[in-house]
């Protein structure tokens, strides 16, 4: 049965997209993104370089937190008050304000070509023929070090998870340093930061993230459980009071000098050159006994599309177009290091810790997250789960095995492997 | 004597003590928005000195945003609402305590449900609502819905109060042919005074801190509230201590300061004068 | 309930009383109406629906509300966080109250020195923002700082200091004693008001028949504030059963450790907005409010019939 139109009138959902209405005034953009650390950089380098091509538009930044950011955009897009262009999260976030018409297809903006099936993968229909947002960029997981700390104790950036732990073992012997630095009272990072940042060296990157998907793998399996068993072994290396420890805490702790090692997002890399004061270098995923072949978990994590319900599509559509130039994506990548661009073109990166994990990809083949492709659409929620049980397995209250039960049984639920 | 002195002491004690706890977190916060990053965290406890002291936090919070603008503008919402939530809440307090009519209790329940459920969960009507009558991003929007929002609590304390004032005032004034929007704004009015505390701080108390509609409803700078633009500053600068104790400290003073120079009245209000 | 109405009133012609009344009514009913009880209403008519991908709705009748209290993936979080919630609430009851009291009481003797001072300086925390107050405890309590482990290791309880906020064990209650922490003044200042209320002769009785400040305060103030206790209660029960920006600034949406801070404020949020990669489910979320609703009205409703009868008001 269809809503009557008492419904349709009292205003939820449908009623925004039908009449049409948009903020902003024509000759005017505003953007919404969850990327409030770079408002400076925006309204200071990037809106500029804009300008001089297109002087006339007015682009407004006007980010949230992350965190408020896809409850308030929903809400906004619902009513009407969204942005002209919308900073979309990867994969179903952003599919589905798509099939809800919130967002427009960007198939025939000049420039598409210059991304990768790859990298437009994240914004694609399933089907794989519409793409709704302009890809800008993925971060790269890895392990960012205090080379004085790693002096102190004579070691090397290691290889393998055998070298990983005998330099955890020295550091924590040593005891001027913090080995691990990470927290999982946001319980994000144990995930992020640990399960996807070290997992694709288990699973062998795309190959079992597919599987998965495909439903020829499970967490139940010894790729994905051994992945646990390696982060329950982290917390005696990890600070005084982790359970209580946020993300700002960890990059406090780190930043300050008093920390060792620091499972890193790239993202990282700008908050870490404004504040560390020491040497720092970074290594990939130390690989498990026995592999050769390294992963690493290079994540589409951001792009851009326009508000269906924009009234300035046009220079919305400028706006876009140059996003997909070479300039932009040069401009961007420096502008913040860790944010790698995703067009085909090659972008020289000043900044060496980001030229490092930016490098890896020639040594190492890149994978997503895990949860993110599909998998995480119905309920219970994969990446809610995710979360949950990588900070209980890091905080010993659960067992790695019951860790792949609960999520391959949350999973069971709900997907069937040939719904796709 | 002695055992009174005793007494006394143990009294101030146990209130010395608490208004320590009450204090000592805010004491803390504004004290080390004084310091240099590394005081901060190597002697929390210790108060700035010569060498520690440092305004880099405050500078950084005056350049990156407009705290003044959202200062005002949580100010001019607070105040607006409150004053409309009182005026509109003592009238119909009014109208439902005094004058019985057909359906005055049904009515004074309807008045009541907003007590229970908080106005978020209809976020979404009231978001359609005010795009359709233009008042998105302003303001006004948030004005009316912390009206709606405050009114049923203030009406439901002020039928409480109102039917405490004894009830030969009123006929007396009847009595002498005074009509009845009279009565109400000349006689009733001005001994809910005391009431006005009571009902402020349950009102004021919930729009100065709400972040959730000024998140919604506000998208540019000019109508950010005090609330929204710390939240906004704190998740931009969340790694930086001193802008965030600095942002912390800047959030927190200007409500004491208005505190301590109403808190007289605010008091008197709650506790004097109430009527015998 | 109202007393009976005045002569004069009652003479009143009709017209011009509706006139009245729409006068005094008018504003806030029309607001209220419009701005609060509408899109409520909206809301429960939404937790009736479905959506399917495209956003297109459909009629589903009460099936929402037996998925969320039969269907283990939605019940089991659910009673979980109508539990935390519960906790949440018994805590500043058996905390909150109590404080206010014993401060009330010791404010409101005669002579008391200072007393303006203290009174400002508890009830300032009330005026601070929720998120400032989670912000700042959040900073005191973090173990990377140590200004809360210091403080112990001062007066040499340094053992007794754990990262409250993150275990499983502590994180809820923590964040309900932060909760108290603010919100104290708020009975303490309303139960001081009715103490200052309660009419002299009555205390100076008792002090003539020789009871002292204690047995004063016990045997005959307290029973006559229990009317504002009794109100106290009830609106901290509201509070509490709504209460959602503390634990989502301070533990995000998933409330964590493993869901052990989650109320049904911040399930609601989880649900009606989603989080990082679950989707927004309005339908469901309504349906949770619903819920949340009558949770609300029922414990109102016990107040108003059973508690509320058996309190004598005190009538001046």
């Amino acid at each position: 049965m269809r809503m009557d139109r008492a419904w349709k009138r009292s205003g939820i959902a449908m009623i925004a997209m039908i009449a049409g209405l948009a903020a902003a005034e024509a000759g005017s953009l505003k953007i919404e993104s969850w990327r409030n650390d770079d408002a400076d950089i925006w309204n200071s380098k990037i809106i500029p370089a804009f300008n001089k091509h297109y002087p006339d538009i007015k682009v407004e930044f006007a980010p949230l937190a992350p965190k408020e950011y896809n409850a308030a955009l929903n809400a906004r897009l619902t009513g009407g008050t969204a942005g002209d262009i919308i900073a979309c999260r990867p994969f179903d976030a952003s599919l589905d304000l798509f099939n809800k018409h919130q967002l427009d297809s960007v198939n025939d903006l000049k420039g598409m070509d210059n991304f990768s099936d790859v990298a437009k993968s994240a914004w694609t229909t399933d089907d794989g023929k519409t793409t709704f947002c302009v890809p800008m960029a993925s971060v790269i997981h890895g392990f960012i070090y205090n080379e004085d700390a790693f002096k102190k104790i004579g070691a090397e950036p290691p290889k393998t998870m055998e070298e990983f732990h005998a330099i955890l073992d020295k550091l924590k012997a040593d005891g001027t340093y913090t080995p691990i630095v990470l927290g999982t009272a946001d319980q994000w990072e144990a995930a992020t930061m640990g399960f996807q940042n070290i997992g694709p060296n288990y699973w062998d990157g795309e190959k079992g993230r597919l599987a998965l998907i495909a439903g020829k793998e499970k967490f139940t399996d010894p790729q994905y459980v051994d992945v646990f068993k390696e982060l329950a072994t982290w917390a005696p290396y990890m600070g005084n009071g982790y359970q209580a420890q946020t993300y700002p805490d960890s990059q406090n702790l780190f930043s300050l000098g008093k920390g060792a090692i620091y499972p890193a997002g790239s993202w990282d890399i700008s908050t870490f050159r404004s504040q560390a004061k020491f040497p720092m270098g970074a290594f990939p995923p130390p690989l498990p006994a026995g592999d050769k072949d390294c992963y690493i978990s290079d994540h589409t994590d951001i792009a851009m599309g326009v508000n269906s319900a924009s009234k300035n599509k046009e220079d919305a559509k400028k706006f876009l177009e140059w996003l997909t130039t070479p300039e932009f994506a040069t401009l961007y990548a420096n502008a913040l290091p860790g944010f790698f661009p995703l067009s085909k073109d090659a972008v020289k990166i000043d900044d060496d810790l980001a030229a490092t994990m930016v490098g890896w990809r020639k040594d190492c083949k890149s994978t997503i997250r895990n949860s993110y492709q599909i998998l995480s659409r119905g309920t219970p929620n994969l990446e809610n789960e995710l979360w949950n049980v990588s900070a209980q397995v890091i905080n010993g209250a659960e067992t790695p095995e019951a860790a792949g039960k609960q999520l391959q049984d949350g999973l069971d639920k709900w997907y069937k492997p040939d719904m796709k | 004597m002695v055992k009174q002195r005793v007494q006394i002491f143990g009294v101030h004690a146990i209130l010395i003590a608490y208004s320590a706890l009450a204090l000592g977190p805010i004491l803390l916060v504004v004290m080390n928005s004084f310091k240099t990053r590394n005081a901060i965290f190597g002697a929390p406890l210790a108060p700035p000195t010569s060498a520690t002291f440092s305004l880099i936090g405050y500078m950084k919070v005056f350049n990156a945003s407009h705290i003044g603008t959202y200062f005002m503008n949580s100010l001019i919402v607070t105040v607006v609402s409150m004053a409309l939530v009182l005026l509109f809440g003592a009238m119909a307090a009014w109208a439902l305590t005094e004058y019985r009519f057909r359906g005055s209790t049904a009515l004074a329940l309807f008045l009541s449900i907003g007590i229970m459920v908080p106005i978020r969960l209809g976020s979404v009507a009231i978001l359609t609502m005010m795009r359709e009558a233009h008042l998105n991003d302003t303001l006004t929007a948030l004005i009316l819905v912390y009206i709606a929002q405050g009114l049923p609590l203030s009406i439901f304390i002020l039928s409480e109060f109102i039917q405490q004032i004894p009830k030969d005032l009123r006929d007396a004034a009847r009595c002498d042919g005074v009509p009845e929007t009279r009565i109400f704004f000349e006689v009733i009015a001005p001994l809910l005074r005391p009431a006005i505390a009571t009902v402020a701080v349950f009102t004021i108390v919930p729009i100065w801190n709400d972040l959730w509609f000024p998140l919604i409803l506000t998208s540019s700078d000019t109508t950010h509230t005090i609330t929204l633009g710390v939240q906004q500053f704190l998740g931009q600068y969340i790694t930086d201590w001193n802008a965030v104790l600095a942002a912390l400290s800047m959030a927190i003073l200007p409500v004491v300061a208005i505190y301590v120079i109403f808190s007289r009245q605010l008091i008197s209000g709650l506790t004097a004068g109430a009527v015998k | 309930m109202a007393e009976p109405i005045s002569q004069v009133v009652a003479a009143m012609p009709r017209a011009r009383f509706v006139a009245l009344m729409a006068l005094f009514l008018g504003p806030a009913v029309a607001v209220y109406t419009l701005f609060s009880i509408y899109p409520l209403i909206a809301t429960m008519g939404l937790s009736t629906y479905t959506t399917d991908n495209a956003g297109a709705y459909s009629f589903v009748g009460l099936s929402n509300f037996v998925t969320l209290l039969t269907d283990s993936l939605w019940s089991k979080p659910f009673w979980n966080a109508a539990k935390n919630n519960l906790i949440f609430f018994a805590v500043h009851m058996a905390v909150q109250n109590p404080i206010g009291i014993v401060l009330a009481g010791l404010l409101s003797l005669p002579g008391l020195k200072l007393k303006g001072l203290y009174r400002t300086i508890i009830f300032l925390p009330t005026m601070l923002s929720v998120v400032i107050v989670g912000f700042s405890w959040n900073l005191i309590l973090s173990p990377l700082w140590g200004v809360a482990e210091g403080a112990l290791k001062a007066v040499g309880l340094g053992s007794l200091f754990a990262p409250w906020l993150g275990l499983p064990s502590t994180a809820l209650v923590t964040l309900a004693l932060i909760s108290v922490w603010q919100f104290v003044g708020i009975p303490l200042m309303l139960i001081y008001a009715a103490l200052l209320n309660i009419p002299d002769e009555l205390v100076d009785a008792a002090r003539v028949d020789g009871l002292g400040h204690l047995r004063i305060f016990l045997h005959i103030k307290l029973p006559l504030v229990l009317p504002t206790i009794g109100l106290i209660s009830v609106l901290t029960f509201v509070g509490n059963f709504n209460a959602f920006d503390l634990i989502y600034s301070v533990k995000g949406a998933l409330a964590g450790p493993n869901f052990a801070s989650d109320i049904l404020g911040t399930f609601f949020y989880r649900t009606f907005f989603g989080n990082q990669l679950q989707l927004g489910n309005p339908t469901m979320g309504a349906a949770v409010a619903t819920v949340m609703f009558f949770i609300i009205l029922v414990g109102v409703c016990l107040y108003l019939f059973i508690v509320q009868r058996r309190l004598r008001r005190y009538s001046f």
